[in-house]
């Protein structure tokens, strides 16, 4: 029965909570918070990629107006740990020290070196002025593979080596057999460049002490309040349960607010030391250099195959940039793709190995899709490539080489249990909303009269793993923490509800969603559910909101505590209606005794019931309130299939998305208008890796693309209007059939898009545009592959 | 220190400050109006867009003191008498915001484009909003929201007038 009230909410495009206040800023964005008393800190940072730091005075700084206090690194190393590595994904890996603020040595531009405390935030900043600083410059480490040579500069000269860690995987069959037995080898080297996340809201922090006894309120844009409190505990001293941790509203992540940083350990000790309250707000400019970055990887990728396209073994080799130090989960960013790269082929042979390496350049991490996306790209890519050698159209190899629906589950060659899918239908109904066919005939008419304006077809299927994560494989990964998720129920006596949430959401909508579950399974109105999360003394257990892991883990878990209320309800029903629990039905919130209807009592009264206690079952623990916690059996496993069209002006190198055409099943759906949201959010960051973004760096090692002004975030004009649409195959792995939706559209985008443009081209003798795929990059690809052509030509004549 | 006069959401200020103060910072720290956000440094992203006596302005680029004797008006003064403008209503509707950063500054740019252009097509709001960054919705909704808004209310009926508002 109470399946029919689950048609009611779940699945239902329910305009958001969360909007009401967005919409009218009434917003509590870390920033926006002012208390008495609150003192601003602002950050020198490093003009310099590397270089050995011979004196910090900060003496000047303290006699500045409105100046309170300056600290130097070694002042603050006194107080403060290491900044945490929680993934180190081998046991020999190489996992420097990381003050928060440079002690001896800064090794990337924008490594902090001082910090100055002021009344006002312009103070603050006009005081960093008076820092006296001697820098002997040290040579900069920019290049991946130089780095890894003899000889080569080291950003950690105490290591002896620039090299992090060497995470090998081989499964299948031996990959050299299969590879000799094959026809076709092709090798490619793909290049993923380095990206900065851009979340709409900088970073902020704000420090409210209570010097009295000991504790902290610290506000953070933060994706994970629960794991920064055990963090900065564990940093500072601060013992964890003097330490609360608040995420406010939260304008942003995409992974870079999933980080345990500098300042936030620096305004907790700032606060300790002076006990008074402090804030720091990251500038824009400032955040291109201190926020980590994404990406950045060297991709040597080989498949073997049959002369049919069947695909027989992979082969990766990747150097992933780790920057000047390990971050909370730096060096476990390309694992996550590890397993990944086979995507849903079905295949002999798989081997992989990926070497982590140090440069003098901000820290990379997380960005959205986290190694998935580089994976993706890596294969899409080269599928494209292998299509061409076997003489396939490049859909035709794809469904030659992927898993059958009927398949499922099937255990890929990485050693993933995909739970489901359905590959074929996602296809079939992408090809026909794109009108494939009709365009692939204009693209041959137009090649062939020679239009200067060239049309290209990109294709890209995918999967990700995503829900993390199941605890005994983030053990077997060397992770440190675990991947389950919280939630509770708090039945109100006037029948209201709070759902307690351990995710921590920074735009995603969990506010709505969790209501739409928590309604269905209570039978109580969608407007009488409360959703508290992002506060550690409200919502204490978490493991907050990364890795399209909300819905899957956490969903679940709202889900599974709402069905201990009813169940709790249930006896206290049985009581006061006389009756046996198993003859109570229970449908829109009210339970009924079978065969009379009219014996009733709603969940709401019962809750009232409970609240006075006067007439419970014997021995019962006056409360029908619960709580769940989830550790998923498995990974969730989106997947899709993305087609773009492009027109490419081979006069000026100038790319514009003509169509662009989704169908992504991300299993079954809470709220279509919010999963919806997250593809086009997703397309256009995939779109921008691929056509605009790049985290430039000089030879010195300076971040030229140091703002908005210099880095290209696409604005409303620069992108295309998106036909999204889904296929719903169920996950089984969790009683909602949900899989996860936030990683999705930037995994497939990048490669259908570049694909496209490589399509475009090849017939002009282009195999490969670097990304981004800006003008002058394509019209240098032309221009190569023309010189190309003329060379052979004069060989032959 | 100089002395500013400035109307904000129909209220009027008066304070003494830096010369060098931007507005925003005069609007957030010095009146508490927070709702007005500030997502950069080089005037790109538009999330701090105001109203400045008629004419949009990304109030990280204007000095408070160049605001004396202006009228400002921010997004916490968009709504009139406890009902939402027809760009905030359709903002909502459209899930036309995700983290909502950009909100504030979207929806100021776009009650200027209606202004000028009450029946814009799709092309016409993507260029009209280029001065203003989202990192979420890939803009597709906030596209469709102001398209709701310039169908759905005309552009007379937009926004009520001062005079109809008054009680």
């Amino acid at each position: 029965m109470s399946e029919r009230t689950t048609e009611r909410e779940v699945g239902r495009s329910r305009p958001r909570k969360e909007d009401a206040r967005l919409v009218t800023g009434q917003t509590t964005w870390t920033d926006n918070i002012g208390v008495t008393g609150l003192l601003h800190l602002a950050i020198l940072r490093s003009p310099m990629a590397h270089a050995r730091l011979t004196r910090v005075d900060v003496s000047g700084a303290l006699g500045r107006p409105g100046v309170v206090a300056a600290f130097t690194g070694r002042d603050l190393a006194a107080t403060t740990a290491s900044l945490p590595c929680a993934w180190p994904v081998t046991e020999d890996i190489v996992l420097p020290d990381h003050p928060a603020v440079a002690v001896d040595e800064v090794r990337y531009a924008g490594d902090p070196v001082a910090v100055v405390v002021a009344r006002d935030r312009y103070a603050a900043a006009d005081a960093l002025e008076a820092i006296e600083v001697d820098y002997e410059p040290l040579p900069p480490v920019l290049d991946l593979e130089a780095a890894l040579a003899d000889g080569s500069p080291l950003v950690h000269a105490d290591k002896g080596t620039n090299r992090s860690y060497v995470w090998p995987l081989a499964t299948g069959e031996d990959y050299g057999a299969v590879r000799r037995r094959a026809d076709v080898v092709l090798r490619r080297r793909y290049l993923q460049q380095r990206l900065i996340p851009n979340a709409m809201e900088p970073r902020a922090v704000v420090v409210t002490p209570l010097a009295a006894s000991g504790e902290y309120t610290v506000y953070s844009a933060t994706q994970i309040p629960h794991v920064l409190r055990v963090m900065l505990s564990m940093v500072t001293g601060v013992p964890e349960h003097k330490l609360r941790v608040v995420a406010p509203d939260v304008g942003g992540g995409f992974g870079s607010k999933l980080q345990v940083y500098g300042e936030e350990v620096v305004a907790l000790d700032v606060a300790r030391r002076l006990g008074r309250p402090v804030k720091w707000t990251e500038s824009r400019s400032e955040g291109h250099l201190a926020t980590h970055h994404g990406r950045g990887q060297v991709q040597d990728i080989e498949v073997a195959a049959t002369s049919e396209g069947k695909l027989l073994g992979l082969k990766v080799d990747l150097l992933a940039d780790m920057g000047a130090y390990l971050m909370l989960v730096t060096p476990g960013i390309p694992i996550l793709g590890a397993f990944m790269y086979p995507a849903i082929y079905k295949m002999d042979a798989y081997e992989f190995s990926c070497t982590g390496v140090f440069t003098t350049r901000t820290p990379t991490d997380a960005y959205r899709g986290a190694g998935r996306p580089e994976a993706t790209y890596a294969i899409e890519r080269i599928m494209d490539e292998l299509a061409v050698e076997v003489g396939l159209d490049p859909v035709e190899l794809r469904r030659r080489n992927w898993i059958g629906h009927e398949e499922f589950p099937y255990t890929s060659v990485s050693g993933l249990t995909y739970d489901s899918g359905d590959y074929e239908a996602a296809t079939d109904k992408a090809l026909a909303l794109f009108g494939y066919d009709e365009l692939r005939a204009e693209q041959a008419k137009r090649t062939e009269s020679g239009d200067p304006v060239r049309l290209g077809i990109g294709v890209s299927t995918y999967t990700e793993m995503c829900g993390l994560a199941p605890s005994r494989v983030l053990r077997d990964l060397r992770y440190a923490a675990g991947g389950w998720e919280a939630a509770s129920i708090r039945m109100l006596p006037t029948g209201k509800v709070e759902v307690v949430t351990g995710s921590s959401p920074h735009g995603q909508g969990h506010e709505t969603c969790w209501s739409q579950i928590a309604a269905d399974v209570l039978g109580v109105p969608f407007e009488d559910v409360e959703v508290v999360h992002g506060d550690t003394r409200s919502a204490p257990q978490g493991m907050d909101t990364y890795g399209s892991r909300s819905l899957v883990v956490g969903g679940t878990a709202v889900h599974h505590a709402a069905r201990k209320v009813v169940e709790k309800a249930r006896r206290v029903a049985a009581h006061l209606l006389e009756a046996d629990e198993r003859d109570l039905d229970f449908a829109d919130g009210v339970f009924s005794v079978k065969g009379s209807p009219e014996a009733r009592r709603t969940i709401q009264e019962v809750a009232f019931e409970t609240f006075s206690s006067h007439d419970l079952p014997d021995g019962m623990e006056p409360t029908v309130n619960a709580e769940h916690l989830v550790d998923p059996d498995n990974f969730s496993y989106p997947h899709g299939t993305h087609l773009c069209a492009v027109e490419v002006d081979t006069e000026t190198g100038r790319t514009s998305i003509r169509s662009y055409v989704c169908v992504d099943d991300v299993g079954r759906v809470v709220n279509p208008v919010i999963v919806e949201g997250q593809v086009h959010g997703g397309l256009a960051q995939g779109i921008a890796q691929a056509l605009y973004e790049e985290a430039v760096y000089d030879d010195e090692g300076n971040l030229v693309s140091g703002s908005l002004a210099d880095y290209l975030v696409p604005g409303a004009p620069d992108l295309p209007e998106f036909t999204t649409d889904r296929t719903e195959t169920p996950a089984t792995s969790n009683p909602l059939g949900v899989k996860g939706v936030g990683e999705a559209g930037t995994i497939a985008s990048t490669p259908a898009v570049v694909n496209a443009i490589v399509d475009a081209l090849r017939p002009l003798g282009v195999r490969d545009v670097a990304m981004p795929c800006s003008p002058g990059r394509i019209w240098e690809a032309l221009r190569s592959a023309r010189a190309g052509r003329e060379a052979q030509k004069e060989g032959r004549s | 220190m100089t002395r500013i006069s400035v109307t904000v959401d129909g209220t009027t200020y008066e304070d003494e400050v830096e010369p060098r103060l931007l507005l925003v910072h005069y609007l957030r720290d010095r009146l508490g109006l927070t709702g007005t956000p500030i997502g950069c440094d080089t005037s790109n992203c538009g999330a701090c867009t105001v109203d400045l006596d008629g004419a949009t302005a990304k109030s990280c680029s204007v000095l408070a003191v160049q605001a004396d004797g202006s009228e400002v008006t921010t997004v916490q003064g968009l709504a009139a008498n406890g009902e939402w403008h027809p760009l905030q209503k359709a903002f909502h509707e459209q899930h036309a915001l995700q983290c909502g950063y950009c909100t504030p500054g979207m929806l100021m740019a776009a009650r200027d484009l209606l202004r000028e252009n009450p029946g814009p097509s799709a092309d016409e709001v993507r260029h009209a909003l280029e001065g203003n960054l989202c990192r979420c919705t890939g803009y597709q909704n906030i596209v469709r929201a102001v398209l709701a808004a310039s169908g759905a209310a005309g552009p007379a009926a937009a926004e009520p007038s001062p005079q109809e508002v008054a009680p």
